[in-house]
């Protein structure tokens, strides 16, 4: 049902999941007790081509497991994964090297996620090394480009990652993100750290980016109203399925699932307070 | 001189009666070894009446927790603090550190970020409540025991006894949330301090604490000081709001009146910042989000002017030189802009 909205989009997939399944055990310590979790269970989803898909789902339902699947760090136990049209589920590791730079992940925690003793240039020249893409003083100057377009002085290049704010750790990971021209970015939780100001920032650097360098993003949230402003697409997910998957609108407008609405309702009386706010301190 | 001048208006922005709260002219300078920096607060001053609740609305780095600590004697020792906190007519800046054991947790308390750190986690959760009521109050431990569920099913957790018994790790989030406010109201606080405390909660249970917090405050008639950066969290749930951009206080008043009709421009800017997702978003013309431009300014202590100036849609050549003073533009309202309502 919902999913077809997705595939019935003018533009092509880039990334297609088919029913996916993710399963952690876990033993309670000092027990052989185990514990099942079934983080992932039929997972289906299409991301558009130059698209903005946001998952949105309550902390535990599975969001973060599909994003570290689909960004390949993290095998499925059955289901598919396709990318540009080829399977990615069961590749070969030598495929999987050509395949990684396509796909990039920007994460949470900035703070954690950046190696604090790098500074912030060597943090994106790292993975132009790696990959053999730049070398010698090809390196800084792509580097400093990198950091100029996402709104970073190059002149800050060698501060340590924690002389800067959250936000503009944020763009640092974004920079590292892009350092490989990668076509399909997921930011897990990019935001979420945040205050509202700087997610508006980021948000809109990332609009920018995507016409500049025609990316496709999945943004994953547990805020609604904040990726409601900005996706093209929306997949909810709980309890490790996607219960519903449409356009902004459909899902906005016209909510299917009971979980999706309750999300709205939340969401609509935090608005509607404000508005009630706005009109009765007016008068 | 100044901070005479300073205290005179605030007759009329406190609620009739005795604040609870009175911060005046407060100023922490945060000192590294080999400089001198800028103040993190600068000047501030308000009042809190008791079983109010006030929001204090900023961006990271406006000095909101430098605030909360600084209320609660918990600055770290590099800072240097002057101005005065009057509670309940007592000066916390004077107090020796006995007394504030007697104050913290009983007469102020905290909710802090991240309930999930701020546990012991080797702890069960319910001696984590007992041992403040301990410290305390007299009592044994039954009737310590006895407090401390009743304290648990104040903030509406069920399973009592369940949650008593578990580490911090058995509990999900909002559980966790929940007992961290049990523990800030175990000893019945007349002034509580939530710091950004939501902000790692789904929205629905976000709406849920917001209720509880609310309805306790409205029950117990303990003031509440609820730190955040999201405006459209205190709509409905604050009843004054301060807002707070590099240090200062750039405008304070009721509620609703600052929110309908916003008189700073910052205070402007960050309203424009709430989505509105439900009736068609808030889109600008070449598709983007609504922003303030700019970032917080790199303070210096030799910086003039008003400290807002650089990002402001209706500065003019004044702001530059001169950095304005409070004014009361009506009842209950204050604002620091020479331009306000521009």
């Amino acid at each position: 049902m919902g999913t077809e909205a997705v595939g019935r989009a003018i533009k092509p997939a880039l990334v297609k999941a088919r029913a996916l399944c993710k399963r952690y055990v876990q033993r309670a310590p000092f027990s052989r007790k185990k514990f099942v979790i079934d983080a992932l269970m039929d997972v289906d989803l299409e991301i558009a081509l130059g698209c903005l898909t946001a998952l949105v789902g309550e902390s535990g339902s599975g969001k973060s497991t599909l994003a570290s699947c689909l960004g390949i760090l993290e095998k499925p136990d059955r289901g598919e994964i396709w990318f540009e049209g080829s399977k990615v589920s069961f590749a070969n590791s030598r495929e999987l090297t050509a395949l990684r730079p396509k796909i990039q992940m920007v994460f949470q925690d900035s703070a954690g996620a950046l190696n604090p003793r790098f500074s912030a240039a060597q943090i994106i020249e790292e993975p132009l090394e790696i990959q053999g893409r730049e070398s010698g003083a090809r390196l800084r100057a792509r580097a400093c480009e990198l950091m100029e377009e996402v709104g970073l002085s190059p002149d800050a290049g060698n501060r340590s990652p924690l002389e800067f704010s959250g936000g503009q750790r944020q763009r640092l990971a974004i920079a590292r993100a892009l350092a490989l021209k990668p076509t399909f970015l997921i930011l897990d939780e990019s935001l979420s750290g945040l205050d509202l100001a700087t997610q508006a920032q980021i948000l809109n650097l990332l609009l920018d980016l995507q016409t500049s360098h025609s990316l496709t993003y999945l943004l994953i949230s547990h805020d609604l109203s904040l990726v409601g402003q900005v996706a093209d697409f929306v997949a909810v997910m709980h309890h490790g399925k996607i219960v519903e998957c449409g356009s902004r609108q459909q899902v906005f407008s016209a909510p299917q699932h009971a979980h999706t609405k309750e999300l709205l309702a939340s969401v609509g009386v935090v608005e509607a307070a404000f508005r009630t706010a706005q009109v009765g301190g007016g008068q | 001189m100044g901070l005479f001048t300073n205290m005179m208006p605030f007759a009329t922005v406190s609620l009739e009666g005795a604040a609870l709260l009175r911060v005046r002219a407060l100023t922490v300078t945060y000192s590294t070894r080999n400089r001198q920096s800028a103040p993190a607060l600068r000047r501030v001053s308000f009042d809190i009446a008791p079983g109010e609740i006030l929001g204090i609305l900023g961006e990271s780095g406006s000095g909101k927790s430098t605030l909360a600590l600084a209320i609660l004697g918990l600055l770290p020792a590099n800072c240097s603090v002057e101005g005065t906190i009057l509670f309940q007519d007592e000066d916390l800046l004077q107090m020796d550190e006995s007394r504030w054991r007697e104050i913290r947790g009983a007469k102020i308390s905290m909710i802090f970020q991240e309930p999930g750190l701020s546990l012991s986690p080797v702890m069960r959760v319910g001696d984590q409540i007992a041992e403040i009521i301990r410290a305390h109050r007299p009592g044994n431990g039954k009737t310590r025991k006895l407090e401390c569920e009743a304290v648990l099913r104040g903030v509406r957790l069920s399973e009592v006894d369940r949650i008593y018994r578990a580490y911090p790790h058995q509990l999900s989030g909002g559980e966790l949330h929940r007992v961290a406010i049990a523990q800030a109201l175990a000893c019945r606080p007349d002034l509580v301090i939530a710091d950004e405390s939501t902000r790692s909660l789904d929205v629905t249970v976000q709406a849920e604490v917001l209720n509880l917090l609310r309805e306790i405050n409205r029950k117990r008639g303990s003031a509440l000081i609820f730190i955040t950066h999201n405006p459209a969290l205190l709509a409905g749930f604050a009843d004054r709001v301060m807002v707070m951009y590099a240090g200062g206080i750039v405008e304070q008043g009721p509620t609703a009146q600052v929110f309908s009709r916003p008189l700073h421009p910052y205070t402007k800017g960050l309203l424009q910042l709430i989505p509105r997702s439900r009736n068609g978003t808030n889109l600008t013309s070449e598709g983007r989000l609504p922003v303030i431009p700019g970032s917080l300014p790199a303070l210096n202590p030799s910086s003039r002017g008003c400290l807002f100036e650089p990002r402001c849609s209706v500065r003019t050549a004044h702001c530059q030189n001169e950095s304005p003073g409070e004014v009361t533009p009506e009842r209950g309202r204050r604002v620091s802009c020479f331009n306000y309502g521009n």
